[in-house]
């Protein structure tokens, strides 16, 4: 691996430079993203298959209980909305994790990382192209339920904004820790079945928590430890113009360390890049 | 002098202003009877909470303000009574003389004469509301219920949930003139607010039949259907309509959901999902919500009328029952 260390560059680098990466980083995901139009179909159509056709099935489900931040009696396609746009975004860190292996495999990260700027601020610039990304996807999907009487009230459009942010970032983060693991794009399929599949049904997503209760009080635990849980609570009270102060913090705090872990584990001193066999990247 | 004057017209007018904007349009209070907890509840609308509960007599039922604002009626069946409520001290003050087991009743358009539809023994009494005293009975089908006035106050309008038919009854004769059958179990009857239309919903029948006054005949009967319930499960029951007479909302009982029909039409619109067992609705004097009472789930939803839309769920007493709201 050619990788130039930070510090072998002697003049500090302005403010100029660190925007100039931030908007190349950022104009590159954006290309990809528009370029890959099967993604951003993909991206969509996957929550709407689980409201149109899951959520279908378990209409008159609830109804039962007014748990907050609903005011009154909903039905289960309201209820999920929350988890799919959590959703999205578990995919969307998933899949950015799938780019960086997927650019370290084909070479294409040796030229990002030539950058003499600091690592870290490469995956934060990473990070945030991620996270913008999702916002477009979760938008379009809140556009299509909107059709489908999926109506938070108007300002609720505008709180979500902040906790989508922040729990696109947590999951960017993840997302990144996960990829830095992971050497090839086969193993991927494990990322699936350990983390997609048991972070997105150990959760809040698709059933309230107190229905986890009735069946199983273990399974509610792991649930509430769960940052996915946290994340999809954050967003189902910021889309009701409302604040779940506990899952604020926990989504904070997971993100700092997951970021913090990412950024150790793709230091080449440190994490698990060290690990990585020369040439790894080819 | 003078600009000590005009300093205070300025605060005035500021404070005026800022009362203005900062005061509500309107507050109104609901009544709600409910019919297990031997109580009516006094919701808030500005705050939609229960601010007061009332303890009044056995299973309280049809509830209504008098014109004058100053009274809440309510039929307690198991006493045999309707009570009346005073507004202000939130205390039963008297009671009036109906038949046995009252459940709903009407004023007639002066706010003085009440009649009442009294369950168990088939009659409607017609009571002086200012004396407390009957002055009358008319006897009618079996298990009387749902009553309504034709907006001229000439024809008094009976339901009979066994014998199935709407009595249109002459008010000054205080005699039955004509039988309109409609379909099983006729719970409660509403006039369009010019007259020209009746609507009556059938409990068991799951319909609304809407009947033409004059010729005493039913033109159309409004039929609903919910995707994955059963048809048994849809029970229309009360009967709220918009005074332009656009919008209809009709509570569907154990559907627990509110039809929004266009009264011209006469097509669902909508259903909108309230508590368990919705059973009667009641609008804010502006029209701008309507409360509708979940017996089941033992609480109130108030629905946005403009935006026909569900927007909170007040939890009350046991079983409530009807809903009365405040006159403009």
């Amino acid at each position: 691996m050619s990788m130039p260390a930070t510090s072998s560059i002697s003049a500090p680098l302005g403010i100029g430079a660190y925007l100039t990466c931030l908007l190349g980083i950022l104009w590159r995901e954006s290309l990809r993203f528009l370029h890959q139009r099967e993604r951003f179909v993909s991206a969509l159509v996957r929550p709407l298959v689980w409201l149109f056709i899951f959520a279908a099935g378990f209409r008159q489900v609830l109804g039962i209980s007014i748990v907050p931040p609903y005011e009154t009696y909903i039905l289960y396609e309201v209820y999920i909305t929350p988890g799919l746009i959590a959703m999205i975004q578990l995919f969307n860190g998933m899949q950015s994790s799938l780019s960086m292996v997927y650019d370290r495999e084909m070479g294409n990260m040796r030229t990002l990382l030539v950058s003499p700027l600091p690592r870290w601020f490469l995956l934060l610039c990473k990070l945030l192209a991620g996270m913008l990304v999702s916002l477009l996807q979760v938008f379009a999907f809140l556009l299509i339920a909107w059709f489908w009487d999926i109506t938070p009230p108007p300002i609720g459009y505008l709180t979500v904004i902040p906790a989508l942010m922040l729990s696109g970032l947590m999951l960017g983060a993840l997302g990144m820790l996960i990829s830095s693991a992971i050497r090839q794009l086969e193993s991927f399929a494990g990322v699936m079945n350990f983390v997609i599949f048991p972070m997105f049904f150990a959760s809040s997503a698709l059933y309230p928590l107190w229905r986890v209760q009735e069946g199983s009080p273990m399974l509610y635990y792991v649930c509430q430890l769960n940052p996915f849980t946290h994340a999809v609570e954050l967003i189902r009270f910021a889309l009701y113009d409302k604040v779940n102060w506990l899952s604020l913090a926990v989504v904070a705090v997971c993100t700092a360390v997951f970021t913090l872990g990412a950024v150790m584990a793709y230091d080449p001193g440190r994490g698990f890049a060290r690990r990585m066999p020369a040439g790894g990247e080819t | 002098m003078m600009r000590s004057a005009m300093m205070i017209s300025v605060c005035t007018a500021g404070l005026a202003a800022w009362l203005v904007t900062t005061t509500p349009a309107a507050a109104f209070l609901a009544y709600v009877s409910n019919e297990k907890s031997n109580t009516v509840s006094v919701i808030d609308t500005e705050t939609w909470s229960v601010i007061a509960t009332i303890k009044v007599g056995q299973r309280p039922r049809g509830i209504d303000l008098t014109h004058d604002g100053k009274s809440v009626l309510v039929a307690v069946g198991d006493d045999d009574t309707v009570q009346v409520i005073d507004v202000a001290t939130r205390k039963v003050i008297d009671s009036l003389p109906s038949g046995p087991d009252p459940e709903l009743f009407v004023q007639n358009a002066a706010g003085t004469i009440l009649y009442v539809a009294n369950e168990n023994d088939n009659t409607v009494t017609v009571i002086d509301i200012d004396k407390r005293a009957r002055i009358g009975d008319v006897q009618v089908g079996v298990e009387p219920e749902g009553m309504a006035i034709s907006p001229d106050g000439k024809v008094l309008i009976n339901t009979s949930e066994t014998t199935n038919m709407a009595h249109f009854i002459d008010t000054t004769t205080r005699e039955i003139v004509a039988n309109v059958l409609v379909d099983a179990r006729p719970r409660y009857a509403e006039f369009k607010r010019d007259g020209s239309e009746l609507w009556v919903s059938s409990e068991i029948g799951g319909t609304v039949s809407v009947i033409d006054p004059v010729k005493r005949v039913v033109i159309h009967k409004i039929g609903f259907e919910i995707a994955g319930l059963r048809r048994e499960a849809i029970q229309p029951v009360g009967i709220g309509m918009t005074k332009d007479a656009k919008l209809a909302f009709i509570a569907l009982g154990p559907a627990n959901r509110i039809a929004v029909v266009d009264v011209a039409t006469r097509k669902v619109l909508k259903y909108l999902l309230v508590g368990q067992r919705v059973w009667h609705v009641a609008f804010t004097p502006d029209e701008k919500y309507l409360l509708t009472t979940n017996g089941v789930s033992n609480d109130v939803s108030v629905i946005d009328v403009a935006a026909q839309k569900v927007i909170k769920t007040i939890q009350v007493g046991e079983l409530p029952w009807g809903v009365a709201m405040a006159r403009p």
